[in-house]
């Protein structure tokens, strides 16, 4: 029915889940707690990076080190990697099989990781230019947001490799289910923070 | 016999709600797209001044974001939802501290200029 309640963020499992749904509510509530902490680390970061935007010491700015081709295809990346995710979440809640979901769930982990690739490539020919971390101000913040933002990526990718290892043993049973339902949260905050990122860092800088 | 009708009522109705769920990944996805390439297109080829091009971005970002809470993290106007009372009061949080950061800074740098 569609005028089922909404409980909490992310894609509600509904009543044909029973017990799980119901558990679902305060767990992931609690979740969206820390990811909302966790946003308010990143803005502080934001913060001390648009106050350092000028401090380039004479180093290498902006427009000397960002490619826009390299964060275009790591903003597509990421942002399909939402889209997947969101199928994986589809697959569970209306129990399409061990298969479709852990497909899903394999297509966002190579999303993610191609993710990932791209920006330490990024990150490494910034160094080689001249944008060493140490360089100036400017520099330090950047390299205090930006790979902050892919370690979370990183962490993602493990706990994604780790839902699928506990799918493989458990079988999506309640705890399993809630653990996929609260990396749907945390992936796609991920990518809310990379519109940020992206916006604020990149297009800003080269604008 | 009537239990086997209420099974194909229920089945259609999930596959309802599947199609409905379905759709507001879909529809997030091209929106988001269509946000994300206007931007990068705008700074990619320069057509409008620097200040509006700035502005431009600020606004497609945030249009941005809210398509995300809307379609992939199904955030709504329902009753009861705290998660979207903690996304509003969490925005006031960051707008006061990273504005006044930046507006103290700033005006730090500008009296150190002068002098």
């Amino acid at each position: 029915m569609s005028g089922e309640t909404i409980k909490h963020p992310g894609l509600n499992l509904g009543c044909a889940h029973g017990k799980d749904h119901d558990a679902a509510d305060r767990m992931l509530f609690g979740f969206w707690v820390f990811l909302m902490s966790d946003a308010i680390l990143f803005g502080m970061v934001f913060a001390s990076y648009v106050t350092s935007v000028n401090a380039t010491a004479g180093g290498p700015g902006p427009r000397d080190l960002y490619d826009l081709r390299g964060v275009f295809i790591e903003t597509l990346l990421l942002l399909a990697s939402s889209f997947t995710f969101g199928m994986a979440s589809l697959a569970l809640k209306y129990e399409h099989g061990k298969t479709r979901l852990v497909g899903w769930l394999a297509v966002t982990l190579a999303l993610g990781l191609g993710f990932i690739g791209f920006e330490v490539h990024d990150l490494l020919s910034m160094i080689g230019n001249g944008g060493a971390p140490g360089r100036s101000g400017f520099l330090s913040a950047f390299f205090d947001l930006i790979p902050l933002h892919g370690l979370h990526v990183a962490a993602g990718c493990i706990w994604l490799i780790c839902l699928v290892g506990q799918i493989a043993v458990y079988g999506q049973d309640a705890k399993v289910k809630l653990g996929i339902l609260r990396l749907a949260l945390f992936w796609h905050f991920l990518d809310i923070v990379w519109i940020a990122i992206f916006s604020i860092v990149y297009l800003a800088g080269l604008a | 016999m009537t239990g086997q009708t209420h099974d194909a009522a229920g089945a259609a109705i999930r596959k309802r709600e599947e199609r409905k769920d379905f759709r507001s990944y879909a529809w997030g996805a091209g929106l988001a797209l269509l946000l994300t390439l206007l931007p990068f297109a705008l700074v990619h080829w320069p057509a409008v001044p620097h200040l509006a091009l700035l502005a431009g971005i600020g606004v497609l970002a945030l249009a941005q974001m809210i398509v995300h809470f809307r379609f992939f993290l199904h955030i709504g106007f329902e009753k009861n939802r705290d998660d979207l009372l903690l996304i509003l009061f969490s925005a006031l949080l960051l707008i006061i501290m990273v504005a006044g950061t930046i507006w103290i800074m700033a005006s730090l740098a500008l009296r150190m200029a002068m002098q």
